[in-house]
């Protein structure tokens, strides 16, 4: 479904954010990226979703060289991105971004329900806008049920769990079943947690630009757990000595 | 009426012909329709152009209709319009003006309105304005809007100018007495070399009296805005000044606001923002699958909704 073929991006002062990355998500998978910040994390998901421009590299998309593709094309190919901040809009309401995700007409109760899937009540929220005076948990739970309405082939997470307020963790976890069971999509998402990366299928682990690790689920999570993340670390000896 | 008023008015009161109730239809300074109703009476002044309106007090949920329309160039229209709500009134009062040029000359329309609101009277004004027709004479929309308003009443002003009118001063007076409340709603977008400006003034001099002065606008090409609110607390009261404005291409907006806190219990707000849409804004309608251009008109659509 996704490939990425030796993906390189830097910044204005030539550091190197993502180096050399070779990444195939498969039809339907559930993959979790992983590891420390700042490495390399978000911007892995921006350049999937065209917000960044990779300096080399190729990306594919079913096939399709989607490397020169704009964030709309790729939108438009199947591509979902749920923001790890998600981005405040006066006077467009919670409906009228729902529908906007879903790409048109929606019947109100299927507007609710992705609504009630995130844990708020559609008719105090149905009409809100989607500004300042939302909180960060609950703009958080709206970004996420526009990624339900939007149904993408493939629709990437970033960090998911940040800023969920008052709300628990296995809803979180159902609606990732859900949106699974019922698009048949592939999911990736960025994720420090761990209940998170108890459902993938696959994680990949992510640092200084670099894959370090990436396997089933079984392989990995339970080196991560055991504390041997600083394995994966290619700077292990620079802390080590620290 | 002719074809083009009749255009006009559906673009600025949503009038497809007269409508029930009380209303007031002027047409290049005259008058093109009238009716009165049995607690709503308007009547022709005596001494200058325009009309009284005289609502009895205590009527409730009616709506006067007093669209103004010039249909082509070289007309200068100057109008005084007079409202007098009666105590416990509730009225709606839609007051739009369209200008349609069709020649080189200029053509304007000043509307003088003044609002007298008895004892807990309440109206929700409603104002649109518009500027239409191929021809090159400037559209020019000048409205004075003056506001007393008694012990415990409310006016809510809608005012929305979105299009075709390329010169526009409005200067808005309230004098608000004890437990009074004025609010004041105002959308202007601006294009090509147009100006709008805008002067708010309001005194509170009623005990526990406020006034909530909201101005969203969106400046485009080289056009030029200035938003300047004053506002005078005199005894204990609140008031709250916003103004929020987007600029693209070459537009400039200023906002200048001065308030006066003439008492130690008045608490004044001045909010302001300027600035151009915020990339993320594009960026996350793009992920949804609009087009960066299908984005920034759905952005400009939501802020001056």
């Amino acid at each position: 479904m996704l490939e990425l073929k030796h993906v390189s991006l830097s910044v204005d002062d030539g550091k190197e954010i993502l180096k050399n990355i070779d990444l195939t998500i498969g039809d339907g998978k559930f993959v979790v990226i992983t590891g420390p910040n700042g490495g390399g994390k978000s911007t892995l998901a921006k350049t999937v979703a065209g917000i960044l421009s990779p300096a080399q590299g190729s990306l594919f998309f079913d096939g399709k060289d989607i490397t020169n593709c704009t964030i709309t094309e790729r939108a438009n190919l199947g591509i979902g991105y749920a923001f790890q901040q998600p981005v405040r809009f006066k006077g467009i309401t919670v409906r009228d971004m729902i529908r906007l995700a879903a790409g048109g007409e929606l019947p109100e109760s299927q507007l609710c329900t992705y609504l009630c899937d995130v844990g708020l009540c559609a008719k105090d929220y149905i009409d809100r806008e989607l500004n300042a005076s939302l909180s960060g948990g609950e703009i958080k739970r709206i970004e996420i049920a526009m990624s339900l309405a939007r149904k993408s082939k493939l629709t990437i997470f970033d960090e998911p769990e940040a800023g969920i307020d008052l709300w628990s963790f296995q809803n979180l976890i159902d609606v990732f079943r859900k949106l699974r069971r019922e698009i048949q999509g592939s999911i990736l998402i960025i994720s420090h947690q761990e209940r998170i990366l108890e459902i993938a299928d696959e994680i990949v682990v992510l640092a200084d630009g670099q894959i370090t690790a990436q396997g089933p689920k079984e392989e990995i999570l339970p080196k991560l757990l055991k504390g041997e993340s600083c394995t994966f670390c290619p700077r292990q000896e620079e802390f080590c000595h620290e | 009426m002719n074809e083009i008023t009749k255009e006009l008015l559906g673009l600025v009161s949503d009038l497809f012909g007269a409508p029930d109730g009380a209303y007031n239809i002027r047409e290049d300074g005259q008058c093109a329709g009238r009716q009165s109703t049995e607690h709503i009476q308007i009547n022709s002044k005596t001494d200058k152009p325009g009309i009284d309106i005289i609502v009895q007090p205590e009527t409730k949920g009616e709506t006067v209709y007093i669209p103004a329309c010039v249909t082509h160039s070289d007309v200068n229209d100057l109008v005084y319009n007079d409202f007098y709500i009666g105590d416990d009134a509730d009225v709606t009062v839609v007051a739009g003006c369209g200008v349609h040029t069709d020649g080189e000359e200029e053509s304007q329309h000043n509307g003088i309105h003044r609002f007298f609101l008895g004892k807990n009277a309440r109206v929700k004004y409603i104002e649109k304005h518009i500027g239409v027709g191929e021809g090159t004479g400037k559209r020019v929309i000048n409205p004075r809007t003056y506001v007393d308003i008694a012990e415990g009443g409310y006016l809510e002003m809608d005012t929305t100018q979105i299009k075709g009118v390329d010169s526009t001063n409005r200067v808005t007076r309230g004098v608000l007495g004890k437990d009074a409340k004025l609010v004041v709603k105002e959308k202007i977008m601006t294009h090509g070399d147009q100006t709008a400006e805008t002067n708010f003034e309001v005194d509170l001099n009623g005990e526990g009296s406020g006034v909530d002065l909201i101005s969203r606008s969106v400046a485009r090409d080289h056009s030029e805005q200035v938003f300047r609110s004053k506002i005078n607390g005199n005894t204990s009261c609140s008031g709250h000044s916003e103004c929020d404005a987007i600029i693209m291409d070459e537009g400039v907006v200023s906002a200048i606001p001065e308030l006066t806190a003439n008492h130690v219990d008045a608490a004044l707000i001045h909010e302001a923002a300027i600035g151009k849409i915020a990339g993320e804004q594009i960026i996350k309608l793009m992920t949804l699958g609009l087009t960066e251009e299908e984005a920034e008109a759905k952005i400009i659509e939501g802020f001056l909704k």
